[in-house]
């Protein structure tokens, strides 16, 4: 009996065994699981992002290499410090602190030494590198713009916020993004698809090749191409028309609402926001709250319209029929309606205006007159502004345009239930709001919807929304930008007007009589809008702002603009001309005018603009001395 | 005499067969656990290119123990008993310290573990010991005697410090016990590791109370049988005494990681980053497996190199990653077909010598087996000893090799005895 222990011990021992292992490897599944996580790494392959072209087929932004300095920390071993400071052109502090990051986060894993170098950069470096074990450079894309101009159309890409990969599991954390413009419109399209790579892991978390062979991963898809519809030649002239001065400049397409070029001034070059500076320079964009390079003035700018605006009031007014062709206004050097000071105009007195004059010499108390007319037509000056609001709506102001620009602000066009909270029910009296009748008061709009206005008046009663995009490379546009929006405005009242517009340029007396080009009909309108701003915390009247709303052609209109120039002092010194050299450019190439070219592109406004912040006193609309 | 030239056909193949099996599958599963790209066969920077010099000069050793004379092992058992002492004692003095423990005789790149080579030995001077005819085991100074045979090895490698080895020696008590030992001594050790372990889960006040409880239902239920009251009051006492004294010495005389790879084990400590690493990344690499495993050179635990020391003595955890429940119950079942194989011959001698030697291996061939798998799939404390013909090793192959083939050889010579 003796000997049956150890058999049985055995035997025993055996089972006991295969009932563990039966336990281990196909009951508990934890840990499969834990072998998951142990064993390999998802890698993300990184796509091309997608080119942007110009609607001439003009590269305006492509990929360029760039490369990091990777470090691993293990592996480093005493280097010469002084010549690689040299080679990255830092100091020494600023490695050792890196150096000591590094560290920190991993000794085993690769971290960042110095971010985003460019080709030039590289190549001293890469021929040394080996000098420098635990060192080495990884090749990653970057933005590559083919241009200076555009930054506020093509907007930046920038690495991804931690708020952002939380909420959008795309993105990674070091992931870049478009975060502004195009870039930030069209992300998705741009992007591509990110591809995945399975690698497997050994104890150290160091990678020993590929995950099961591969099967796994996918391969990355690269972004797609997109044109926009800016015409990169006139965006660059308008850019450069704005040299030294703020605002914005928006030309459209009126048959199609492309957008042909979109100048916000100042701005900034693309290529700032790319490389081993972009966080420097981001900062310095970033906090000038004077200049505001980042802020899009045509888009974003909202501004009472001025002038420009009695176009629409004038269309209206024939719409409900208060007035027609031939209505005449005496202005009195202003329109007398019953309040304490006389609605101020520029007409000698005792002029007798119909619309057509009304229009190309901009009388206010013919619009004052016509605007009373509106609202007085019914019951009540509520239900009056009501309809008024709605026609003014119809041309796509007072709201969003909803289109694919990545800023964009509603502007203000007021209706009953904002008087009715200004004034209380039902209590509006027409003549309280008489200064929207020439786009002051409540009215406020921004470039590109006074701009997308004009088309609306080019095209006699429709537009296009206005859109940045013209062709996906393998994809369609939206049909929202297709389609067809119609104005509440009957075509037949679109002829007066627009020849009004045309006088502005032909008759003498016509505010942009001086800015006329021969050969060329243009149909435009000045602006003069009065603005106040707050110095030290006071009210104060500023500089009027220069506007001007174009388009030409007369007939079979082509392009549709306007200029918007903070602090300009009035539409016809510097928005109507360079209006006019803009729609040159564009239809003829070629600029006759070289002598208003010369003053239009070297003339500036910066001292009006320090004046502002000078601390002290100043006469507006007058030329500072310098 | 007569049957010399017929070995071939005297000799148990069965324990052959295993013996190739099983070094073969270690082989394969040490070139996947050492496995890296771009390796070769015959590596010699390899484990898996040495192993294959090791096994090569095994199947010469196995020539040669299976050509001489067998009673050549018993006559020189003292020589060779006495050579693995030396050997054992002069490494306080060569020996060369390999990660922590000296016990490796270094000869230019190539290192010898004597204590590997020790077992064998020790199995020898004990079949020769006991099968003297005056030797009576039931006498004390006998039995001490078989104890000093036994335990003067143990006592050596302790210090290397090498205590998992050592372990090794407490198989003998098997053969003693099928040689007429008193079961007490079985029951003894039975008891204590008990306690041992019971003490380490509860705490010694708790056991005290159990025992003191255990005593007195055993008491009340013999009541008839007239036991001394003495009796009872002794061993509970002893019992209680042990159990404090088990208290004692692992909270000061154990060092801290033997302290934290007994509660790993037990479950009292969960650290599967640091001290209990090992064992945790051992059970994943298993439960890895599956019914049917990763295949071989595909499992992640194994080619990540998760598992230290996963090609010498966590080698089963790579069979349970790539060959899964199917493989790794596959190679259980080899160990267990062989060591009762070992035990039926054993039983079969007539000569005493060869049944206490065959015994012998036997009881080494499971301790090992017992100890290196329950340790891999994380119910034994950490304890490095090897998987005889599996782990990567020079020594541990030669000397489980050189084990198994006197057996073998005696074996098949026992038509020669009477």
């Amino acid at each position: 009996m003796r000997n049956a222990l150890l058999y049985l011990l055995v035997i025993i021992t055996g089972l006991l065994f295969v009932g563990r292992l039966f336990y281990l490897q196909v009951i508990d599944d934890s840990f499969k699981l834990q072998s998951e996580s142990n064993a390999y790494k998802r890698m993300r392959v990184y796509p091309e992002r997608g080119h942007v072209y110009d609607r001439n087929q003009q590269l305006l932004v492509a990929n360029q290499p760039s490369y990091d300095l990777m470090v691993i920390p293990r592996k480093v071993k005493p280097f010469d410090t002084l010549q690689l400071c040299d080679l990255l052109a830092i100091d020494k502090e600023r490695l050792i602190k890196q150096l000591k990051k590094a560290r920190h986060y991993s000794p085993r894993l690769p971290s960042p030494v110095v971010a985003q170098m460019s080709k030039i950069e590289y190549a001293s470096l890469q021929e040394k590198i080996r000098k420098f074990p635990g060192f080495y450079i990884q090749k990653r894309s970057a933005r590559d713009y083919q241009t200076t101009i555009g930054a506020n159309v093509l907007g930046y890409i920038a690495e991804v916020t931690p708020q952002k990969v939380k909420n959008k599991p795309y993105y990674q954390s070091g992931d870049l993004y478009g975060k502004s413009g195009v870039e930030k419109s069209y992300e998705k399209i741009l992007r591509g698809k990110k591809g995945v790579k399975y690698l497997q892991k050994d104890k150290f978390n160091r990678d020993i090749g590929s995950y099961k062979n591969g099967t796994l991963d996918t391969l990355p898809e690269n972004g797609k191409d997109i044109t926009i519809t800016i015409d990169a030649v006139l965006q660059q002239y308008g850019e450069e028309l704005m040299a030294n001065k703020r605002g914005g400049i928006i030309a459209i397409e009126p048959s199609t609402g492309e957008i042909l070029s979109l100048v916000s001034a100042p701005s900034y070059n693309p290529a700032l926001l790319v490389g081993r500076q972009r966080s420097r320079n981001f900062t310095k964009l970033y906090l000038d709250s004077i200049a505001k390079p980042l802020f899009d003035r045509s888009l974003q700018g909202q501004y009472a319209p001025g002038s420009p605006f009695k176009l629409l009031n004038a269309l209206i007014a024939l719409e409900e029929g208060v007035i027609d062709e031939n209505t005449k206004v005496t202005c009195r050097h202003g329109l007398h309606y019953g309040a304490r000071k006389p609605f101020g105009c520029h007409c000698p007195s005792g002029t007798s205006n119909n619309l057509n004059k009304a229009i190309f010499a901009s009388c206010n108390a013919y619009f004052g007159k016509t605007y009373l007319n509106i609202l007085n037509k019914y019951p009540n000056a509520s239900i009056g502004v009501q309809k008024w609001s709605k026609h003014a709506k119809s041309f796509g102001l007072g709201n969003y345009l909803n289109n694919d620009l990545s800023v964009g602000n509603k502007g203000r066009i007021p209706d009953s239930a904002y008087y009715n909270g200004a004034y209380g029910k039902n209590r509006l009296r027409s003549t309280y709001i008489i200064s929207n009748s020439i786009g002051q008061g409540e009215v406020e709009t921004t470039p590109i919807q006074l701009a997308n206005m004009t088309a609306a008046i080019a095209n006699r009663g429709f537009y296009y929304t206005p859109h940045i995009v013209k062709n996906i490379k393998g994809g369609t546009l939206p049909k929202k930008f297709t389609t067809k929006r119609v104005t509440t405005i009957s075509p037949e009242h679109f002829e007066p007007v627009i020849q009004g517009m045309f006088d502005v340029y032909e008759k003498n007396g016509g505010t942009g009589y001086y800015a006329r080009i021969k050969g060329i009909e243009i149909c435009g309108k000045t602006g003069t809008s009065e603005v106040y701003g707050k110095i030290d915390g006071v009210r104060t009247q500023l500089d009027d702002h220069s506007v001007f709303v174009a388009f030409a052609p007369k007939d079979n209109p082509k392009i549709a603009i306007a200029v918007f120039v903070e602090h300009g002092f009035w539409g016809s010194r510097w928005a109507a001309p360079i209006a006019s050299l803009m729609i040159e450019k564009y239809l003829r190439g070629t600029i006759s005018r070289k002598d208003l070219e010369v003053r239009m592109l070297n003339g500036s406004l910066q001292h009006v603009y320090d004046s502002f912040i000078s601390g002290e006193p100043f006469k507006i609309n007058r030329n500072r001395p310098r | 005499m007569r049957n010399k030239g017929n070995i071939l056909v005297r000799i148990d193949w069965l324990m052959i067969l295993i013996y190739f099996v099983l070094v073969f599958i270690g082989w394969l599963n040490i070139y996947s656990a050492s496995y890296t790209e771009g390796s070769t066969l015959g590596m010699m920077s390899q484990p898996h290119g040495r192993q294959q010099v090791f096994i090569g000069l095994s199947i010469f050793l196995i020539i040669l123990i299976l050509a001489i004379e067998a009673k050549f092992y018993e006559r020189f058992s003292s020589v060779i008993y006495l050579v693995s002492l030396l050997s054992l004692a002069g490494l306080f003095l060569f020996g060369k310290n390999i990660s922590g423990a000296t016990s490796w005789y270094s000869f230019g790149g190539f290192s010898i573990q004597p204590s590997e080579f020790a077992k064998f030995a020790t199995a020898l001077a004990l079949a020769k010991f006991m099968s003297d005819t005056q030797t009576n085991i039931k006498l004390l100074n006998h039995l001490l005697k078989i104890f000093a045979i036994i335990f003067l090895p143990a006592l050596i490698i302790i210090p290397q410090p090498d205590p998992g080895s050592a372990m090794v020696y407490a198989a003998f008590f098997f053969v003693l016990y099928r040689e007429g030992l008193s079961p007490i001594y079985l029951l003894l050790g039975f008891s204590g590791a008990t306690l041992f372990v019971l003490t380490l889960v509860l705490d010694p006040m708790m056991i005290s109370l159990i025992c003191t409880v255990i005593a007195l239902l055993i008491y009340f239920k013999n009541r008839k049988k007239k036991h001394s009251k003495l009796l009872y009051v002794a061993i509970l006492g002893l019992c209680i005494g042990l159990s404090y004294s088990v208290n004692y010495i692992f909270e000061n005389v154990f060092e801290q990681r033997h302290r934290d790879r007994f509660n790993i084990v037990l479950g009292k400590e969960v650290d599967t980053k640091g001290i209990g690493y090992n064992t945790a990344q051992s059970e994943i690499a298993i439960g890895n497996g599956g019914w049917t495993g990763k295949g071989w050179l595909q499992g992640t635990q194994t080619k990540g190199g998760f598992v230290p020391e996963q090609h010498t003595d966590y080698i089963f955890s790579t069979v349970g990653e790539e060959w899964g429940f199917l493989g790794s119950s596959f190679v259980v079942f080899l160990f267990v077909a062989l060591i009762l194989r070992v035990l039926h011959r054993a039983d079969l001698q007539k000569s005493k010598f060869s049944r206490v030697y065959g015994y012998s291996v036997a009881a080494i061939l499971f301790v090992h087996f017992l100890i290196n798998i329950a340790m891999v799939m994380g119910v034994f404390p950490t304890v490095g000893i090897p998987l005889p013909f599996f782990s990567y090793g020079g020594s541990g192959l030669w000397g489980f090799t050189i084990l198994l083939f006197i057996f073998i050889k005696l074996d098949a010579n026992r038509i020669n005895e009477w």
